[in-house]
């Protein structure tokens, strides 16, 4: 039988191997499957993985769609190193947003250019404040952070639901769902590019990005918190030791996850819709987890793997506008793509060897 | 009255089905969210064998073994090669819709016949009862045979201490000598079977078409429901009618001008869920082993 | 390993110049149909809902038979209602597309989006009411048929209750319940309809229930704005009848379904498209327009009624000619009287409602009980 071993030391080619392995494997398999359905293999494949990149405003696009991604992936991090299990950036996404957008709505004599800091401000608290519960409850009442925060997804999702068809909705929209359009102050403008004009869709909320992840970057590894959510991750025991509480730092992670996805639905929506509609957030803290897996709980592995999967949402749209390939099919492929990647994760910390039954 | 306590009933007993088997693969510490795709796939894979092979019967055996298959698919990755159980779970969904779907297309606009109602002697002339109680069909019953079954499993026989033990400590039990990764593989397959019952119940019973989607998250819901009978098998029923009754009530409030807004009747579910499991998981509880304490943990297996 | 590492990297390479290469004849082949017209269409959901979609699809099918070869069509489907919509659409139009119709109305905001970036494509967005120079709007006017609807359903029922089952309290499916009233009211003034809200636009499992709460409240006719055939099947399982969404569901439901109010695209579609090949494509009507530029019901064939089956001949004479009445003009479904259900007046006799009257409907007309919630 097959064995996994530890491996002491997480080996350096295993780094990068292990995910080009699994893409590689997705290929082949996803090539069969493509085969087998009557579609040309490398054409999809083309369409799925390299058109993307093919022209600037697609690659530009890759980006947009990975922002949200790749800001709620940085939060969940600090969750995740510290074994706190946060599965409702979901609704920490929506909540952040929710709020912020109705201040702009509500106080339209704010708008100053500094009513998108403020905004931004009140988002970041809002997932807080959305994250805030299962961070208290875990921490006096000892209750699983993993059911709660999934359980207040979707409670933001049907809060915002209402919010939108009945105490914000336009007067003027004929009765459909949807807020004014945001005042001018709390829009993220479109970057120009100086004799291009626009790329896609590439707004200043990208830029967030380079931010953030950095300040990530330095908070997890040169700081004592970044220390301390370490410690709580790998030996839980050793926090009482050290000498710092494990219950300040659980709180810690979730506020600050939450708070992150507030931003990025506050980004999201200011970029992208200017104005709150019933639905904004399209499943994003789910697939971040995803990516947050892919990225190895590392803010530039979380980078790289929110650009895959973006890439990959990205290709499935182009492999249907050129080929027609319908999209419950590029489900299927992304679904295996997960799963490999994920694989790819098990053969970087373990040795893989070959066992007789009983030895 | 009598009709809107079986729309209740009925629209429970997806829930039902695939919680009770969610719960068996949380007790013994896999923490499964691919209950949605599972669903799916049963709901598929029923519906494509009633057409088939033309008689109802054979969709619960499909709908079973297609959602035992894509459990079997979540065993490789999470039990064999250890990976993350949120991260594959959150996979499995986007597969197995892809999947579904795909697989479905060519279903697309036919029908089926119901799957019949079985009549027990006698029985079911009670007044009221008879009707509720006894005017089911199969699944119906197999779906509260299921949860006497796991209660007894559970509590009263070795194979069910056994679970419990790998799901709360698997280190522990692993030095013991129990197999982890089998017992979690058939747990984690007999949660795939409960969901693709789950999954198969809504086009044998409720609506005999196929289309992508169809279950429009009622795998979350199951999930959900886990928690809040606070992994106590005949609390699901409670949950599961609780769950149904509530979107019924918020029908039947709307017929009859009742002041309060959907949405918010909507959340008391999830708002009632959160307070369950903080009445078992914290000081006001006395029992502090409910929760599975490995649940979601990978077992890896050090030789 | 290192071995290893690089016989890996030549496979890789291999295979993506495998695939660079195949993608060189695609190129070719679309360069050589360039004189074709590019269409391109954004779906919600799949065409597998069988409702709404659906009947986009038979839209772009007529499209594609109309004119053969002359256009070359591009779905996407599956496009959520936010930025997603935005880059798609956007993609369409770089990708050479010339027309493209986007099918929902949630995606009114994105369309005028891409529609400001490039003034030379034409768009045609669905039931919105935003417009520019490059953007049309088109929209059906599917409470004709929800008035056919009420007056077979006055003549149909025994218990005098019709269960009704709506979506969301926008405009549009309000217009189709006071129509629907109004139908009902015009053969039978004892019966009433209660409406109930699904809150959502697609989910098989609660739209049978919301038709059982019906049913056991003593309904005995369901319609329904809501897109699966569930509601329906309902009905054939409580031997009563219904009426088919976006399109004929008589499969669904043999003996229940009395008719359905058939979304027909493809004419529209097809003018349009025609329009823009004889360089004669225009916004259309007065831009203060309520709805659509093009607003089509029973007399542009953009709604449709399928066939009238499981009722008595009588009934399906009489359904035939208010169609026609409607159809030639002769009908008008909002004339005054109209008086609300709390008894208020809302339009004096001899006169007949506007578009913008339509549009403004936040009430239910007499017929209807309760009230709208929000």
């Amino acid at each position: 039988m097959i064995v996994f071993t530890p491996r002491n030391k997480i080996s350096k080619n295993w780094i990068f191997l292990a995910p080009i392995l699994s893409i590689f494997l997705t290929v082949i398999l996803g090539g069969f499957i493509f085969t087998f359905l009557g579609y040309n293999p490398g054409e999809t494949l083309y369409h799925i993985f390299i058109s993307p990149f093919t022209r600037i405003d697609r690659i530009s696009d890759v980006f947009v769609k990975a922002c949200p991604l790749i800001i709620i992936g940085t939060g969940l991090i600090f969750c995740f190193k510290a074994n706190v299990w946060n599965i409702g950036a979901e609704g920490q996404f929506i909540i952040g947003a929710l709020l912020a957008g109705s201040f702009g709505l509500l106080f339209p004599e704010m708008d100053t250019k500094f009513l998108l800091m403020i905004m931004l401000f009140i988002g970041f608290l809002g997932g807080a404040l959305w994250a805030f519960i299962p961070a208290i409850l875990k921490t006096k009442l000892n209750v699983n952070e993993i059911l709660v925060s999934l359980m207040l997804v979707y409670v933001a999702m049907l809060l915002i639901d209402f919010v939108v068809r009945g105490p914000l909705r336009d007067p003027m929209s004929f009765g459909f769902p949807l807020t004014k359009a945001y005042p001018e102050g709390a829009l993220i403008n479109k970057i120009p590019i100086p004799g291009i004009g626009f790329l896609g869709q590439l707004h200043y909320g990208v830029m967030s990005i380079f931010i953030l992840v950095p300040i990530a970057w330095v908070i997890i590894n040169k700081t004592l918190l970044g220390f301390q959510i370490k410690v709580l991750g790998s030996a839980p025991k050793a926090t009482s030791f050290a000498g710092f509480k494990e219950k300040r730092i659980t709180i810690i992670v979730l506020l600050l996850s939450g708070g992150l996805a507030g931003i990025a639905g506050v980004i999201e929506v200011s970029a992208n819709m200017g104005q709150l509609q019933p639905e904004i957030s399209f499943g994003y803290g789910f697939t971040a987890i995803i990516v947050v897996f892919l990225g190895r709980l590392n803010p530039i592995g979380i980078i790289l793997a929110g650009i895959i999967i973006a890439t990959v949402k990205l290709g499935a749209d182009n492999a249907q506008m050129a080929i027609g390939i319908p999209k419950v099919v590029t489900g299927l492929f992304e679904g295996i793509l997960l799963f490999f990647l994920l694989t790819g994760e098990t053969l970087q910390k373990y040795q893989i060897a070959w066992k007789k039954y009983g030895s | 009255m009598d009709a809107l306590i079986l729309t209740i009933i009925a629209t429970s007993i997806p829930l039902l089905l695939a919680a009770s088997g969610e719960l068996i693969a949380e007790k013994s510490g896999v923490l499964n969210l691919g209950v949605e795709g599972m669903m799916l796939s049963g709901a598929v894979g029923a519906f494509g064998a009633v057409l088939w092979l033309g008689n109802p019967y054979f969709g619960i055996i499909a709908g079973a073994i297609s959602g035992i298959l894509m459990a079997s698919v979540f065993s490789i990755f999470t039990i064999n090669l250890m990976t993350n159980q949120v991260a594959t779970g959150l996979g499995l969904t986007i597969f197995a819709t892809g999947f579904s779907g795909l697989a479905g297309a060519p279903l697309v606009g036919k029908t089926i016949p119901y799957l019949p109602k079985i009549e027990i002697y006698l029985l079911s002339d009670i007044p009221l009862i008879g009707n509720i109680f006894f005017k089911q069909d199969l699944l119906a019953y197999i779906s509260i045979l299921l949860i006497i079954l796991i209660t007894i499993f559970l509590n009263s026989t070795k194979p069910g201490i056994v679970l419990r033990a790998v799901g709360d400590n698997h280190n522990n039990a692993h030095s013991i000598g129990y197999p982890i990764k089998k017992i979690r593989w058939l747990a984690t397959c007999f949660g795939g079977m409960c969901a693709g019952l789950g999954g198969a119940y809504i086009p044998l019973i409720l609506t005999p078409h196929w289309s992508e989607g169809m279950t429009s998250g009622r795998g979350w819901i199951a999930i959900a429901l886990v928690v809040f009978a606070s992994w106590i098998p005949w609390r699901i029923i409670v949950g599961a009618l609780l769950f149904g009754g509530i979107t019924i009530a918020q029908f039947v409030g709307q017929t009859r001008g009742w002041p309060i807004p959907s949405q918010i009747l909507s959340m008391m579910p999830y708002i009632a869920t959160i307070i369950a499991l903080t009445m078992i998981s914290g000081r006001f509880s006395k029992n502090k082993s409910i929760v599975p304490a490995s649940l979601g943990k990978p077992f890896v297996d050090v030789t | 390993m290192k071995k290893i590492l690089i016989l890996i990297s030549i496979i890789i390479v291999g295979v993506l110049a495998y695939l660079f290469n195949e993608n060189k004849t695609v190129t070719k082949v679309s360069s050589d149909i360039s004189t074709s017209t590019k269409v391109g269409f954004v779906y919600l959901t799949t065409p597998g809902d069988h409702g709404w979609t659906y009947a986009h699809e038979l839209g772009k099918q007529q499209v594609e038979n109309h004119f053969g070869k002359k256009v070359i069509t591009t779905v996407v489907e599956n496009v959520p209602e936010g930025p997603d919509a935005i880059r798609v659409i956007r993609e369409l139009a770089q990708q050479g597309n010339e027309i493209i119709f986007t099918t929902s109305f949630g995606y009114m905001e994105p369309t005028l989006k891409v529609a400001k970036e490039f003034p030379n494509v034409k768009f045609e967005h669905m039931t919105g009411y935003k417009r520019t120079p490059n953007l049309a709007t088109g929209n059906i006017r599917f409470y004709e048929g929800r008035y056919v609807q009420g007056v077979v359903a006055g003549l149909m029922t025994k218990t005098n209750k019709i269960g009704y089952i709506g979506a969301y309290p926008i405009s549009e499916v309000i217009m189709g319940i006071n129509a629907f009233a109004q139908g009902l009211k015009s053969v039978n003034d004892k019966a009433s309809i209660s409406v109930v809200w699904a809150n959502t636009w697609y989910d098989p499992v609660k739209e049978a229930d919301a038709a059982k709460v019906h049913i056991a409240e003593g309904a005995d006719i369901l319609a329904q704005h809501t897109d699966s055939p569930a509601v329906l099947q309902i009905a054939e399982k409580n031997k009563i009848f219904g009426f088919g969404q976006s399109t004929d569901m008589s499969a669904f439901a043999p003996k229940a379904q009395l008719f359905a109010s058939v979304n027909n695209w493809g004419p529209y579609y097809i003018e349009k498209i025609e329009a823009l090949r004889n360089g004669q494509w225009n916004t259309g009507e007065a831009p203060d327009h309520w709805t659509g530029n093009k607003w089509g019901g029973f007399s542009t064939e953009m709604l449709q009624l399928s066939e009238f089956k499981n009722m008595p001949d009588e009934v399906v004479k009489k359904a035939e000619e208010v169609m026609n009445e409607i159809k030639s003009g002769k009908l008008k479904i909002f004339a005054g009287p109209l008086i609300d259900n709390n008894g208020k007046e809302i339009l004096p006799a001899g006169k007949v409602m506007d578009d913008g009257g339509l549009w403004g409907m936040n009430y239910y007309l007499q017929g209807v009980d309760g009230k709208i919630p929000g």
